[in-house]
């Protein structure tokens, strides 16, 4: 280490272990060689050490998952070096899209209409009718401003949890995870009561007016995490 | 430069060749341009119905393949004058005789010369539906007040509304049978058009004379009496931007519905 270079990575030892600043400037594989030198030249292992948990930042690089395996590798070829996690201050648009839709409620102001289904990553609220034929699926919650006639499938990724809940309930047939509830041989005209289907303690998918679901959710507020 | 409508409804026999026809001859007696094309091709009606079977000579299919010049197809309705043409479709080949494309070069050339392009669509959503849908601007879904029609309108809609280049469509609700809607026997028209959640250019009642007319080849919109004629030219008179109420005319004449009480005893 003679020549005088930039300092690509620069090691800062933590009451956690190590973290390995990685600069977001200069190219990889240059990234990668001085990483390689760094660490076999600057650190001296102690034979008595445990396994160092090592923190990788990135900085403003993004890392294919390919190129974060090289990293992964390099450094735990050195005996002692256990890596904790990379992380970095950028990340895709799709994993943001992603990250965002899982946890963020999507508003549609739509007819959904025989033959077509609507999917949303979390909840959904639907300003429209379901008509019969047409489905939604949610990740999360459904939430229906008009008459849900068709198919509505909460908690798509398995939430026991979901519900579906809609102005006037007259599904076709809902499910909720994996539970299936069908449709009552007729729907009863008058009463147009808000109501809401969800799982109850026996495992089963149950409709009851809207005002009761707090009774069998105590905690629901709390799930949500105040969001 | 015109426009063009098309007339669909997903169900077979609901009235969309009736609609046709009759929006058609109503729009040429008010005065209008108007060319109408039946796109089922292999099973056309629209000729039959207006009565222009016989002077078929070149067909849509001819005019796509380059065979004819589209003048040459159009087939004139002389009781019109100069306002009516039919371009009618072929009877030997079938719906994958022309592509999307074609047809939407088709009805933009004939947008120059008329007012109006009724398109009728086959039943279906298939490549016929994609034809006939091509080159239209606006889109009137026929349906009866039967759920099956009505489902068939909701998927048809459903695919309308994905097409950017046509305008929202609009409901026509064919067949009423006011005796059936009394009785509750049959969707009224609230309960139709809260399903299908789109606006109703028109209602049309259930008349024998519908069926008359078209055997005979004399669009029913020629009768200046008949409660259907009535219906068809009050849709008309909206495509071209009055507002015409819709339940002045259509429900109140109770002298008719008795004389079609009494065509139904005496039969």
């Amino acid at each position: 280490m003679n020549k005088r270079i930039q300092q690509n990575v620069m090691i800062k030892g933590t009451k956690d272990g190590l973290t390995l600043h990685l600069d977001d400037s200069c190219s990889f594989s240059e990234l990668l060689k001085e990483l390689e030198s760094k660490l076999s030249a600057n650190y001296q292992f102690q034979e008595n050490d445990s396994g160092i948990a090592v923190k990788v930042h990135t900085g403003n690089r993004y890392l294919l998952e390919d190129q974060k395996n090289r990293i992964r590798e390099l450094i735990s070829q050195k005996k002692k070096l256990v890596i904790d996690e990379i992380i970095s201050n950028v990340i895709t648009k799709e994993e943001a899209k992603q990250w965002k839709d899982e946890h963020q409620m999507t508003t549609i102001a739509k007819v959904i209409r025989s033959g077509q289904i609507l999917e949303v990553v979390g909840d959904l609220l639907l300003i429209g009718d379901v008509n019969p034929g047409g489905t939604i699926i949610a990740g999360g919650n459904i939430f229906v401003m008009g008459t849900l006639r068709g198919i509505a499938q909460a908690g798509h990724n398995g939430n026991q949890e979901s519900f579906v809940s809609a102005s006037v309930m007259k599904p076709s047939h809902i499910r909720i995870a994996d539970k299936i509830m069908k449709a009552p041989d007729k729907y009863i005209e008058d009463g147009h009561m808000m109501e809401c289907a969800f799982i109850n303690e026996n495992g089963r998918i149950i409709v009851e007016k809207i005002q009761a679901f707090k009774n069998h959710r105590p905690n629901f507020n709390r799930l949500e995490g105040g969001l | 430069m015109g426009e063009a409508i098309v007339i669909t409804s997903g169900k077979g026999g609901v009235g969309k060749t009736t609609t046709s026809a009759n929006l058609g001859t109503s729009l040429a007696l008010l005065g209008k341009k108007v060319c109408l094309i039946d796109t089922d091709i292999g099973l056309r009606n629209l000729d039959v119905v207006m009565g222009l079977e016989n002077r078929i000579i070149y067909d849509l299919v001819d005019v796509i393949e380059g065979r004819c010049k589209i003048h040459q197809a159009l087939v004139k309705d002389k009781r019109f004058e100069d306002r009516l043409y039919l371009l009618p479709a072929a009877q030997t080949s079938d719906k994958t005789a022309i592509v999307p494309e074609q047809m939407y070069k088709l009805v933009h050339e004939l947008k120059q010369d008329y007012d109006y392009i009724i398109i009728d669509c086959p039943a279906g959503i298939e490549q016929g539906f994609k034809n006939a849908i091509a080159g239209a601007d606006k889109a009137i879904v026929v349906t009866t007040p039967e759920k099956s029609a009505v489902r068939d309108a909701d998927r048809i809609i459903g695919l309308l509304e994905k097409e950017e280049n046509i305008e929202p469509p609009k409901l026509v609700i064919n067949r009423i049978r006011n005796h059936m809607l009394k009785n509750g026997e049959m969707m009224d028209i609230d309960e139709v058009t809260n399903h299908l959640s789109i606006d109703l250019i028109g209602i049309v009642v259930d008349d024998e004379q519908v069926i008359r007319a078209s055997n005979e080849g004399e669009p029913i919109a020629m009768d200046p009496n008949n409660r259907a004629s009535i219906a068809y030219r009050n849709i008309a008179r909206r495509i071209l931007g009055e507002s015409v109420p819709l339940s002045s005319i259509e429900d109140e004449p109770k002298g008719l519905m008795a004389k079609l009480k009494k065509l139904f005893a005496g039969s």
